[in-house]
């Protein structure tokens, strides 16, 4: 378990003790898990080797998924983007590209790292390897940003929920999304405060968003949302660097996504039995992967 | 909950529940069955049924059972190398009353011809809950490092047993015993800090009153 039980009280250690909230939280998980800090480093640099490798064979991977359902759309971005036909700049689009290539890997039984679940795991990797590319900044840097990424996880884990049969897609790939926001800032020297103001900026971004995949696979919306996460946590991130506050604090945000998913009818938490799942074509995809008629 | 439950865990796409938690449904049962799994009937329940062709839950159900990790990237495969390998598997679905919605059962066989029999549920983010082995009800999730104790419902065997943990210095995290009738057969589940060494098993396996011991390390 994590020490802190709110994004607010991580921002306070950390900004007091004048650390990152990445130290901080490596700290308190060395001392709850009883290992050292060495060690719980290197076993992030493990996952986040994963997560470059997910990357690396997302983009090379071409084959559709087992339902026929998706894949080839990282590689179609790849390819304008190579074109120079791209609008969002080597950055935008590069997160975009590398959110699809992982999460399409994912769809296609590939080696993934969750984060924080399967059906998100586009959204970090995206984010944060595009940055180090980008960027040129040292690795470890990267690492040590989830952390920061994983503390904001788990206050969510604890104080609402990071499933979309919990709580909706704004549960899982918003919070995937709110959790790359607060990391993305912590590598471009944001302070504490502006982390928890990405985070912020980016799950209000997305509350009420519903979990509707079609046929009840991990495809069909969620590679491409994703993607948009992705750009989600991007767009909230260079808000909050430039100073931008959250009128609503993090904490806050996190209880109306924690009430939202409380409302929401199960037809729209992974049953697919709303939303995209439940419209003509949603339908009839979903009677051809499984053969009915 | 810490912070690699959030960040990771590695495992094989796309569905934490319907693949990293099939696979860890499979591989317990392997462990139980403690040999070679020659034969295999697999029944699916809810949305395993419904979906597991595009998961590829059949897969990671079928990896697990040979063995395979959740990060194990040979699981894509494992339906073809489980032929290879001799393994006979059935795969059907049924519909139970009142199981949770992600649930299977799975026969499996050894070469012995020992047979057990496991219900099982993957219950979110890759957790599971076994609730049924050979028919009697039970309670147990793999978090933890687990001796699984298969008795007769006699006086002292549970004495006996959690002495002879406590003598290798293995402290006991939890315990539970489950009996199908009184007298009858027995499961006792373990969960402990260490790890339980081949000796300790051996000398629990030995006593009259019991049938198997089987060690379970964390899944």
């Amino acid at each position: 378990m994590l020490k802190y039980s709110s994004v607010s009280e991580l921002v306070e250690s950390a900004s007091n003790s004048k650390k990152t909230i990445s130290q901080c939280v490596l700290e308190d998980q060395a001392e709850q898990m009883e290992r050292s800090l060495e060690d719980l480093y290197e076993e992030m640099r493990s996952t986040f080797y994963t997560m470059k490798e997910s990357v690396a064979s997302g983009l090379k991977y071409v084959g559709k998924s087992a339902s026929g359902l998706s894949g080839g759309d990282a590689a179609r971005l790849s390819l304008a983007m190579q074109a120079g036909k791209n609008i969002g700049g080597n950055v935008l689009t590069g997160v975009l590209i590398k959110a699809l290539a992982v999460s399409e890997y994912n769809a296609c039984m590939g080696k993934i790292a969750a984060a924080p679940t399967a059906g998100s795991c586009g959204i970090l990797p995206s984010v944060l390897i595009t940055m180090m590319e980008e960027r040129a900044i040292p690795e470890r840097k990267i690492i040590m940003s989830l952390f920061t990424a994983g503390a904001i996880g788990m206050v969510i884990a604890k104080r609402a929920c990071i499933s979309g049969a919990q709580g909706g897609c704004q549960a899982e790939c918003g919070s995937a999304a709110a959790m790359a926001a607060a990391a993305l800032v912590e590598v471009l020297e944001g302070t504490p405060l502006m982390s928890a103001n990405a985070s912020a900026i980016t799950m209000k971004a997305v509350l009420g968003l519903v979990c509707d995949p079609v046929a009840g696979l991990v495809e069909v919306p969620c590679i491409k949302r994703n993607a948009i996460g992705a750009a989600n946590a991007l767009a909230a991130a260079e808000m909050a660097l430039a100073g931008i506050e959250s009128v609503i604090p993090v904490d806050d945000v996190i209880e109306a996504m924690k009430s939202v998913g409380n409302v929401m009818p199960s037809s729209l938490k992974e049953t697919a039995k709303g939303g995209l799942a439940d419209t003509r074509t949603g339908r009839s995809l979903a009677d051809r992967i499984y053969g009915r008629n | 909950m810490n912070i690699f439950d959030i960040i990771g865990p590695v495992m094989i796409g796309p569905s934490s529940s319907h693949t990293a938690g099939a696979v860890r449904i499979g591989k317990v049962t392997r462990r139980l069955l403690d040999e070679e799994v020659v034969k295999a009937v697999i029944q699916l329940h809810g949305s395993f049924a419904d979906t597991y062709k595009g998961h590829g839950t059949d897969n990671a159900l079928i990896g697990g059972l040979m063995g395979f990790s959740t990060d194990d990237e040979r699981i894509r495969n494992s339906k073809e190398l489980a032929k290879k390998a001799g393994m006979v598997y059935r795969i059907e679905t049924i519909s139970l009353q009142e199981a949770h919605p992600n649930t299977v059962v799975i026969e499996a066989e050894g070469r012995s011809g020992r047979k057990v029999v496991v219900l099982g549920a993957s219950v979110g983010g890759g957790n599971i809950m076994i609730q049924k082995i050979n028919g009697i009800h039970v309670e147990f999730d793999g978090q933890y490092y687990s001796l699984i104790v298969n008795h007769r419902d006699k006086p002292g065997v549970i004495a006996f047993v959690t002495g002879r943990v406590g003598q290798s210095q293995i402290n006991i995290a939890g315990m539970r015993d489950y009996r199908s009738s009184r007298g009858g057969e027995a499961i006792m589940i373990i969960e402990t800090d260490q790890e339980v060494d081949e000796k300790t098993v051996f000398d629990i396996k030995n006593n009259i009153n019991i049938n198997n011991a089987i060690y379970i390390e964390k899944i």
